[in-house]
């Protein structure tokens, strides 16, 4: 078996993979970071979602190999003690209710202010394509990604 | 999914080499080759990882064409200021496929060489006339797209490189998919020098020319012209969310608002 | 106690920063040693006998530790899965019940039906087994469609029912509506479908089981909403483990809506292997088995009148409704459309007699059971359909003809002529509210605006009732139920005055660990970080009910309620001890004991170390500790209520229905946490406006596959399908319940769909389509205006 090794959270690490392993896996069952989840097979809920490089994909879209020597961000890397601004806003603003795509929406929040720092509600609504939620109707999640949007440029993070 | 070898070869010419096994599969994005297999409907014996090969990637717009590499994601081109300035209507497009964590993993290239039906490139692919550049050779737009998932490729053959000639104006509409955020329709229309194209993907096996749109609008670039007409629905799509001939009243639709929003 | 943190106050959630930070633990996240892997070969066809099961090849693959079939399960005498409601028809037989085996001997009967179950050491490896498993199968014709099934010659899913009805039952009295049609001034009729749904909670079911072949102790972690239910099914039906050797644990769980209620085959295969090979074993849905496999929702076709005098008053409703069970009885499946369904259809009107029909109907489908609100969004939807339509036919205002016969303020307690006695309500005031805040009078010009656009644009409204908060026992008992539906709670002070809360109900989004938290730290006087709510595992909380038909507050609160009383009258004891008072003299406020009219005074903590450290303890009266339990069964349902208005604007090229703006006013009782209401409100919201515009599981009506299998089909209502919604509640209490809560799960799933259509027939009017079916999609409502269209050209 072919060993893989990246960056998780920062940290260096390493573990063996068979090729048709895909990124999820391996970071649930090999590093045990279970805050990714898989909520489906065809690459559309988004439960999954994590950066790559600082971008926001679908790790059940990708194989572990594929990210050899890559940077990976999961959910567990965000928190340093305290919730990062866009966490914390959604606990605010109960954008959360059974907590299984949270860290995917989390995620893909992130990313979107990364590009667009101030987002519009069709803006973040646009965005969300490929993150379903089956608890909120999506209400408070648009308003916890907008004021999560408002503290990261308040330069909380 | 089922066991393969994977290879993550650094050059173009490295992963030509590796194609040599029948069931060997290119894989540039997987956003459609990751899924298929997982759900095991396709088994390839060996990936062939191209995201490492650095010549197939970026974007290069020069005064009369926009020309991207292969590996180039969508998310890439959607951002790109040269491709946003030259042909605006094709950055929109590519800002419309899928979804973000979509955009950006997939390429042009796997785009393409899938050929999806329901996939937003082709509609620009043959609206504006593109070139698909392979490791092989030039192939017209006109000629690429063959049928349902079928291309002029040849095994092993490789797509390194798209380039679309700059219109004068130009427009995507799509009908998106509610469930799968795929185009039920998509229409591209172009006006060049050279006249008025329109490349429509979703409502046939693979995206098309609407000709008979095309001659009414290279009289008269305007919605107006196209009152009236329609593509026929012989042939096209049909499923549960739409059925031949809502496809067919779509691509009249769409084509209306295309030419409105490149007019205006 | 700080107001912030008590009853009605939006406290932020206990429970998110788990969530947040990635460190929730759902069933799949749980492995244990050793553990080997499960993956269930489901039958690819919709009907068919097993002619032959060949697992030779497979059993010989990498990593294979063994593979079952049904024969193996019946040779160690595994039981069926039970269904927990008997319904009797109308000559008082009881319904058919077809056997249930968690793994089919001899015939399959749906796409999807579990076939056999291979175990292997990895989870690739035991699907690979999977794939070589060679089973010979001789397809039968199948009964797919809803109607068809009824038909005569259509194929027979059950040998024993009879065109394939499982019952056929009715409620109400069935001469009187008759007396009231004779005499009618205006009958409208109408034909619906309620069409099926998939529940899609975004973590797929899962299970993991161990055996201890030391202790002869079988641990099940499992994504339920009710582990209790589950140890008591499959322990002592399926499987006769007794329960005190059987563990059920209901972790964290990724949204139900109902879905996870049930006892499913997957829970009793694992566990039975689990103990067979002495490892344990997970098996985890994927999504496209989860299309397959988890229990789907409503799926009724229903013909309905109603009957009224020359002024619109309602004399009268006559309802017959076809209800798909699908090839299984499910847990629930017979309640919802009987008892859950045609006890609502007063809604919130005088209406004085009413009758309905209901017949099950097998087919070769995946079970039906209850989805979020469960029978009564489809009591909801026909009404207000009905009386939309009613009100068009008599040509009277449908604001004004809801006005008319809208149950009064002042008629409480009401009984209704099926069954229910609603308690509390003021549905006047809950329509006022929503028409002035959706601004009602104001539509036609931005009726008349959307128009210059080129859209159309519609205004629809739905009174409702819900029936919830389930339920008394000995009524749910003598209408069929086999299992009592009262609700348990344990409060356990600790010696320093902290307090853990066991609560059978189970919390899978709805926020329990805070709403619960919050009436303890109201009650003694405390932060609600001294108070940690406990569920979902059999061998920490007392037997309970679990979650479902919004019933967790009502029921499950109202028993935290009464072992607080417990706790609080225990304290005052002990209080009174310290105080040297008379305990009738002992005041309890702020979290503290107050003999009254002196400043002497004993906090809260001081009586919890005193009953732990009983030093100076009046021991001859009062035993020491300090936890209480209680066990709380409702006197009856209850009834939120309220009005719900949408605007939605149709694009007429394309057929495309956009939400403007949705108002929903509610009356579900007492508030404990506003954010929480919100927030269920929204989520039930966006599941009805899914059913109304998106959502429908399809089946090919020939070959029984569902060509809604993936999210590729099957439109799940994403951000960009949804606008954010105005939600408010009108409350009365409930008048039985020590809360005086009433539920807010399921109203936002009930109230909407029928207020989403009426818009848009609203909208379609003007081009004269009349009716339409749910979901309205893009090609149903563009080929509903291109055929009134052709219909309008043609007269």
């Amino acid at each position: 078996m072919p060993t893989v090794t990246m960056t998780v959270n920062g940290r260096q690490v390493s573990g063996e993979a068979e090729p048709r392993t895909l990124l999820v896996q391996f970071l649930r069952d090999t590093l045990g970071l279970t805050g990714t989840h898989i909520g489906c097979d065809t690459s559309q809920c988004g439960t999954c979602v994590v950066h790559l490089d600082g971008l926001s994909v679908k790790s059940c879209t990708m194989l572990a190999v594929q990210a050899e020597g890559a940077s990976v961000t999961t959910i567990e890397g965000l928190a340093n003690g305290e919730l990062h601004p866009m966490q914390a806003a959604f606990r605010e603003h109960h954008g959360l209710q059974c907590g299984f795509c949270t860290p995917g929406m989390v995620m893909s929040a992130i990313d979107l202010v990364n590009h667009n720092p101030s987002p519009s509600e069709h803006d973040i609504r646009e965005w969300l394509d490929g993150n379903i939620c089956r608890c909120t109707g999506y209400h408070n999640i648009v308003k916890a990604i907008k004021a999560g949007a408002a503290a990261m440029a308040g330069g909380k993070r | 999914m089922y066991s393969f070898a994977y290879h993550r070869p650094s050059s173009s010419a490295e992963a030509q080499g590796l194609s040599k096994s029948a069931d060997a599969r290119f894989l540039a994005g997987g956003m459609t080759l990751l899924p298929a297999m997982k759900l095991r409907l396709t088994q390839p014996s060996d990936l062939i990882d191209l995201s490492r090969v650095a010549e197939l990637k970026g974007i290069k717009a020069g005064g009369s064409e926009v020309r991207i590499g292969a590996m180039t994601p969508h998310a890439a081109v959607a951002a790109s200021a040269e491709v946003r300035k030259a042909i605006p209507a094709l950055a929109g497009l590519a800002g419309m496929i899928g979804d973000p964590q979509v955009r950006n993993r997939g390429t042009i290239g796997g785009s393409l060489a899938n050929s999806d039906p329901a996939a937003d490139y082709p509609a620009a692919v043959i609206g504006l006339n593109a070139t698909i550049h392979t490791s092989r050779r030039t192939i017209p737009a006109d000629s690429f797209f063959k049928g349902l998932f079928e291309t002029a490729l040849e095994p092993g053959e490789l797509i390194t490189a798209v380039s679309f000639p700059v219109p004068e104006r130009a427009a995507y509409e799509k009908f998106r998919h509610p469930a799968s955020r795929y185009a039920v329709v998509g229409v591209f229309v172009a006006k060049t020098a050279g006249g008025v194209r329109v490349g429509v993907t979703g409502a046939g096996p693979c995206a098309f020319r609407a000709t008979q749109f095309e001659q009414a609008l290279s009289k008269s670039f305007s919605p107006d012209a196209l009152k009236g007409l329609s593509v026929p629905s012989a042939g096209l799509n049909s499923d549960i969310h739409a059925g031949a001939d809502y496809r067919a009243h779509l691509v009249a639709v769409l084509a209306r608002r295309a030419v409105a929003a490149a007019a205006g | 106690m700080t107001v912030q943190q008590g009853i009605g106050a939006p406290v932020r959630r206990k429970e998110d920063r788990r969530y947040l930070t990635g460190r929730g633990t759902y069933t799949d996240d749980i492995s244990r040693p050793g553990q080997l892997h499960a993956v269930i070969l489901r039958s690819p066809h919709a009907h068919a006998r097993i002619l032959k099961i060949d697992t030779a090849d497979a059993a010989r693959m990498p990593g294979v530790a063994a593979i079952f079939t049904g024969p193996d399960m019946a040779k160690d005498n595994v039981g069926g899965i039970p269904c927990g409601w008997l319904i009797k028809n109308k000559d008082d037989s009881p319904m058919v019940e077809p056997p249930h085996p968690a793994l089919v001997v001899d015939r399959v009967r749906h796409v999807g039906d579990q076939v056999a179950v291979v175990i292997a050491e990895a989870r690739n490896q035991a699907r690979d087994a999977a794939e070589a498993i060679q089973v010979d199968y001789d397809v039968l014709p199948a009964a797919v469609d809803t109607a068809g099934a009824t038909k005569s010659g259509a194929p027979q899913v059950w040998e024993q029912a009879k065109s394939n009805i499982c019952f056929d039952w009715h409620l109400g009295d069935k001469a009187a509506v008759e007396a009231a049609f004779a005499k009618a001034h205006h009958v409208t009729k109408i034909d619906l479908v309620n069409n099926r749904l998939i529940p899609n909670a975004m973590e797929p079911r899962a299970v993991v089981a161990e055996y201890d072949r030391a202790t002869g102790d079988y641990t099940v972690f499992t994504t339920s909403q009710n582990p209790h239910l589950i140890r008591l099914l499959m322990g002592a039906f399926v499987l006769h483990i007794p329960e005190h050797k059987l563990r059920v644990v209901a972790p964290d769980v990724g949204g139900g809506f109902g879905s996870k209620i049930y006892h499913y085959a997957e829970e009793a295969i694992v566990t039975w292997a689990a103990g067979k090979l002495g490892r344990p074993v997970k098996w985890t849905a994927e999504r496209s088995e989860a299309f397959m496999s988890d229990a789907h929702g409503r799926d009724h076709v229903t013909h309905a009148e109603l009957a009224m005098d020359q002024n619109g008053k309602f004399l009268a409703l006559r309802v017959s409704t076809l209800a798909n069970v699908g090839a299984y009885l499910s847990t629930f499946s017979t309640c919802v459309p009987t008892y859950l369904h045609a006890t609502l259809l007063a809604g919130v009107y005088t209406t004085p007699a009413i009758y309905a029909e209901v017949k099950a109907v097998f087919t070769n489908t995946v079970p039906v059971d209850a989805y979020r609100g469960a029978g009564r969004p489809e009591a909801t939807y026909l009404l207000e359909r009905l009386v939309d339509k009613a009100a068009r036919e008599m040509k009277i205002d449908r604001v004004e003809l809801r006005r008319r016969n809208l149950i009064p303020r002042d008629a409480f307690p009401y009984q209704t002529p099926v069954a229910l006695k609603y308690d509390s309500g003021d549905y006047q005031s809950t329509l006022d509210i929503a028409l002035k805040t959706a601004d009602w009078a104001g539509f036609e010009k931005r009726r008349a605006e959307a128009k210059a656009r080129g859209r159309l644009r519609g205004i629809g409204i739905s009174t409702y009732i819900e029936a919830c908060g389930i339920a008394p026992s000995a009524v749910v008992g003598s209408l069929g139920a086999r299992a009592g539906l009262y609700e348990s709670a344990a409060i356990r002070v600790h010696p320093t005055g902290s307090v853990s809360v066991m609560t059978g109900t189970h919390s899978h989004g709805q926020g329990h660990e805070t709403t619960f938290a919050q009436i303890v730290a109201d009650t003694l006087g405390m932060p609600i970080e001294n108070v940690e709510v406990v569920h979902g595992d059999s061998a920490k909380i007392p037997f309970g009910m679990g979650t479902y038909g919004s019933r967790s507050l009502a029921v499950g609160g109202s028993a935290i309620v009464k072992a607080l009383d417990k706790i609080v009258k225990k304290s005052k004891r002990i209080a009174a001890h310290l105080l040297e008072a008379s305990e009738a003299d002992i005041e309890f406020k702020n979290g503290a004991f107050t003999v009254a009219g002196t400043d002497r005074s004993v906090p809260f903590g001081q009586v919890a170390l005193t009953a732990y450290v009983p030093h100076n303890y009046p021991i001859t009266e009062l035993e020491p500790g300090l936890e209480e339990t209680a066990f709380y069964d409702p006197l009856n349902f209850t009834y939120p209520g309220g009005c719900h208005i949408c605007e939605v604007e149709v694009d007429p090229d394309t057929g495309v229905v956009e939400v403007k703006k949705f108002t929903a006013v509610d009356d579900i009782g007492r508030v404990i946490n506003p954010m929480i209401v919100e927030g269920q409100v929204h989520g039930g919201l966006a599941q009805g406006i899914g059913q109304a515009l998106y959502e429908s599981c399809v089946y090919d009506k020939e070959s029984g596959q569902i060509l809604t299998g993936s999210y590729n089909d099957y439109t799940m209502p994403r951000a960009d399908h949804l606008p954010s919604f105005d939600v408010a509640t009108h409350n009365t209490m409930c008048t039985h319940n020590p809360l005086g809560s009433k539920g807010v799960g399921e109203v936002g799933a009930i109230g909407s769909p029928p207020a989403v259509i009426n818009a848009v027939l609203d909208a379609l009017g003007p081009v004269g389509v009349q009716d339409i079916e749910m979901p309205a999609t893009p090609q149903r409502v563009w080929r509903a205006i291109q055929s009134a269209g052709a219909a309008r050209a043609a007269e």
